[in-house]
């Protein structure tokens, strides 16, 4: 069981504060490797009253042998309070069923360790703490079995530790961790901190049950919008329906009648309806007036942006990759294809909307959210508050989906709130409706794509010019420094700009109009439209060769490519080649790397009615080194899932600089009835780990748009499929 | 003042009778394990029983509750069939974020306490109204066969 729901009640705020701010005597800082060599930094914190032992950032033993450990990732779902507990107990080895999880609060020590700010996103949270939590994990061992060793008079080389106890040289006499924490807590750090052979790992490979399941089945998890503080009040805000509108006016007579209102108030993004619970301030939120300034982006439509983007992809955009020349490549050709692409604007709509609950006293903050990005949301929510950092503290609780939409580079619904705080003066949860959520933009940007491809002699590719048009998602953010070089944001381009093909002649240019509707990474990033369109145009090509999809792609890979070996087991597993699909369906495959994943997808599709109906997938993963392989599985059924949603039906569309659409009945995701069988293959590898969050995404919409071309002979260029007519 | 049968005790909360049944349990009786999804019945997270029947509380005024049983994910524990779908719930490890599952699990013991042994056919029909945004539906798929199976 996990502590996490005591960890969120408000009457454990001031034991949490004591615990996580003042600490507990001592806190073990984990830096990033330099050179190589594993750096520690130790810091001496205010001693505190806490009886846990040792303090150490991600690990509490107490007396009575409970460990707790803390995990500085985000559960959005995808499993990191199992998988890094899994990596700090491989080499500390307590008991797993005595394991309890709590949220980490917001401290440089729960950075990410390549990004440098505590965030959970880029399908990282396990290849970036395979090092770190397993070396977490090691440290406490050592010292707890130097505790025991000092107690006994024995060397510590001679003892050993397993399954939560130390055992004597004698092989009989054994003392418990928590029976040696105190003094552990009190060792200085080993100097080395030797990692275990793989081949001796004990948890790591193995499915362990999820640790979040027991509270998720029984309604006592804790998310964002369950937090309840004694002197809350709920808000609704109004916002400009226009992105980029201002508040001109607003008429709050109707609104202040509603029983249960407490006041209105403007604040920066809109008017703040505040009241005694949801439904109140739903009803008196509907009630007010408000007239709007809604500026150059009432103008903004789809067609006018289809409009702009094809002709941008028509002129010289950023070179994001030059290889050979293109030019002579397409002019020597034996035969040429010109497509173009376009896939819309995507809202994540995670099933819990957005929402914060924020405590502002004047001396003080402190958020409960369900967010992917603590350090940016602190800062912004300091700058927010007119506080330091230090002021406030972040509470994450459980997210009800994240997808990228909980990490926000501005901190937007984190900002929002405190100003919201700021101006009702009490304790707020401001909670974003549905049709807030789908309509609050920071989509994943619509794109338009254009490959002029050319096979030569012998059916080989020769040239491949690739224009994308489509806003940055890191343009104005903090990351804009690292990502965007020389115009090309490499998210825009990614998977685009290093196919995997050997292709002599290669060109992929980029275009990054500015418009006011707000982008943002959504699950997979720029994979999720790159995918669909190179290998969809590799399967054009294919056919244009008069070759088989799998041979076509196998013929291009070098000997090394990790693409090889996912794409035959993927193949294999589907039958391809072997079984004929059933009358009416056909097979379609893609294969895409990502986060430094390779997943292959092989799926079985149909028409009824004209209807796009995907029957199963057949999915082969390598994901380096699996932590818990059907902790893996799930996140690829989840990424297939996701990225079948979007290919079969989501669109985001705008009128009058409007988004159109509001609820699940027009922006429908994946129900059970069109859910397809998938099966999920790993191949096996001793590779460090790599991604598993996001990579099953991006291959899905491809697969299924080849299997569509290989049932009806047409080529499907735009998404999503319900747009098209296929029958 | 509207007087009802919550997870097996009498309740009576004062409140206006349009109100949906969903925030009279998530802000009045703080009964947080029903889930606000869309607020127009269109993906099911705030399931809960009603008279044994699954209904959708964001559309359900707590008026029309008056006098009847209302089961929330935080009883349904107490049930035979309903412990049945946790445990089968627990074996297959159904839940990723976990935010939609209160909904599924309400409609799945709806749906095994009218039809014990459900085929294939009948669970989709019963469940496909309730969306999940992570994917678990094989899962849960999976789940409810294991919970008839174990005789619930």
């Amino acid at each position: 069981m996990i502590s996490l729901n005591e960890l969120q009640r408000p009457a454990r705020r001031k034991f949490l504060r004591d615990l996580a701010v003042l600490g507990g005597g001592l806190v073990i800082g984990f830096r990033l490797p330099e050179k190589g060599g594993r750096a520690w930094a130790v810091e001496e914190a205010a001693a505190g009253a806490a009886k846990v032992y040792p303090p150490n950032a991600f690990i509490r033993i107490a007396p009575d042998d409970s460990v707790t450990l803390i995990v500085n990732k985000s559960e959005m779902g995808q499993g990191v309070y199992t998988s890094l507990p899994m990596l700090i107990n491989e080499e500390l080895d307590a008991p797993w069923e005595r394991i309890r999880i709590e949220p980490a609060p917001v401290a440089a020590v729960y950075n990410h360790t390549q990004f440098g700010l505590q965030l959970t996103g880029g399908s990282t949270s396990v290849s970036s703490s395979w090092e770190q939590l397993r070396g977490v994990g090691a440290s406490a061992r050592i010292l707890l079995v130097q505790a025991a060793a000092q107690r006994w008079g024995v060397p510590a080389t001679a003892c050993k530790a397993e399954n939560g106890r130390i055992f004597h040289p004698d092989g009989r006499t054994s003392l418990s961790y928590g029976e040696v924490a105190e003094e552990a807590g009190k060792l200085p750090l080993p100097n080395e901190v030797p990692l275990k052979d793989p081949k001796d790992f004990k948890w790591i490979g193995k499915s362990l049950k999820r640790l979040d399941t027991p509270e998720k089945i029984t309604g006592k998890a804790v998310f964002g919008i369950d937090v309840r503080l004694p002197d809350m009040v709920t808000v609704l805000v109004a916002r400009s329906h226009v992105f980029g509108g201002k508040l001109k006016r607003f008429d709050a007579t109707e609104t202040l009648k509603v029983p249960g209102v407490v006041g209105v108030y403007e604040v920066p993004t809109g008017v703040a309806v505040a009241a005694n619970g949801f439904w109140p301030a739903k009803t008196a939120r509907d009630l007010l007036q408000t007239e709007w300034d809604e500026g150059e982006g009432a103008a903004l439509s789809t067609a006018k942006l289809r409009e702009e983007y094809f002709a941008l992809a028509r002129t010289p955009g950023a070179v994001a990759c030059r290889d050979g020349d293109v030019a002579a490549g397409l002019k020597a050709a034996v035969k040429t294809v010109r497509a173009e692409y376009e896939v819309p604007y995507l809202a994540h709509a995670p099933m819990e909307p957005l929402n914060v609950t924020v405590d502002l006293r004047p001396d003080h903050c402190t958020i409960w959210t369900g967010t992917q990005s603590q350090t940016l949301d602190r800062m912004a929510a300091a700058t927010a508050a007119g506080l330091q950092p230090e002021e406030v503290e972040i509470y994450t609780t459980y997210l009800g989906g994240g997808f990228g939409r909980r990490a926000n580079p501005h901190a937007d619904f984190v900002t929002e709130a405190v100003q919201v705080a700021k101006a009702v003066g009490r304790p707020v949860q401001v909670i974003w409706t549905r049709e807030d959520d789908l309509r609050g933009g920071y989509y994943r940007p619509m794109w338009v794509d254009v490959i002029e491809a050319a096979i030569g002699k012998g059916g080989k590719p020769v040239a491949w010019k690739h224009t994308i048009v489509g806003q940055s998602i890191m343009e104005g953010t903090p990351m804009a420094a690292a990502m965007i070089k020389d115009g090309v944001d490499a998210s825009s381009v990614e998977g685009a700009a290093n196919l995997p093909y050997f292709i002599p002649n290669i060109q992929v240019e980029l275009h990054s109009p500015k418009h006011p509707v707000p982008v943002q990474w959504w699950r997979s990033v720029g994979h999720s439209h790159t995918a669909f369109v190179v290998e969809t145009m590799i399967d054009e090509l294919a056919h244009l060769a008069r070759q088989d999809p799998v041979k076509f792609r196998l013929s291009l890979l070098p000997r090394t490519s990790r693409h090889r070996a996912v794409l035959q087991l993927a193949a294999q597993k589907a039958g391809w080649g072997k079984t004929k699909p059933a009358p009416g369906h056909a097979f379609g495959v893609a294969v895409h790397e990502s986060f430094g994943s390779v997943v292959a997808e092989v799926a079985e599709v149909s028409l009824e009615n004209g209807q796009v109906r995907v029957y199963r997938v057949v999915a082969a993963v390598d994901c380096g080194r699996v932590i818990n392989p059907d902790g893996v599985v799930q996140q690829i059924e989840g990424g297939i899932v996701y990225g079948l949603a979007a290919a079969l039906h989501g669109e985001i569309t705008l009128e009058g600089g409007r988004p159109v659409q509001s609820n699940f009945h027009d922006y429908p995701i994946l129900r059970h009835s069109e859910m397809p069988r998938v099966e999920v293959y790993l191949v096996p590898s001793e590779a460090p780990p790599s991604g598993v969050g996001e990579p099953g995404t991006p291959p899905i919409a491809p697969a299924v748009a080849n299997a569509l071309f290989a049932l009806t002979g047409k080529r499907v260029r735009r998404l999503p499929f319900a747009r098209e007519n296929l029958a | 003042m509207i007087a009802f049968t919550l997870n097996g005790r009498p309740t009576t909360v004062e409140a206006d009778p349009g109100t949906p049944l969903l925030w009279v349990l998530r802000d009045q009786l703080q009964l947080t394990g029903t889930k606000y999804g869309c607020g127009i019945a269109q993906c099911g997270a705030c399931t809960v029983h009603l008279d044994g029947r699954a209904v959708r509380s964001c559309v359900t005024p707590v008026s029309m509750v008056s006098g009847k049983r209302v089961t929330t994910i935080e009883g349904i524990g107490e049930t035979p069939v309903g412990r049945a779908i946790q445990r089968a719930w627990q074996e297959v490890d159904v839940p990723q974020c976990g935010y939609c599952q209160s909904g599924q699990i309400m409609v799945a013991a709806a749906l095994l306490a009218e039809h014990p042994r459900p085929s294939e056919a009948q669970i989709v029909a019963a469940m496909d109204g309730i969306l999940c945004r992570c994917g678990t539906y094989n899962r849960i798929r999976k789940a409810i066969l294991e919970a008839a199976a174990g005789g619930a």
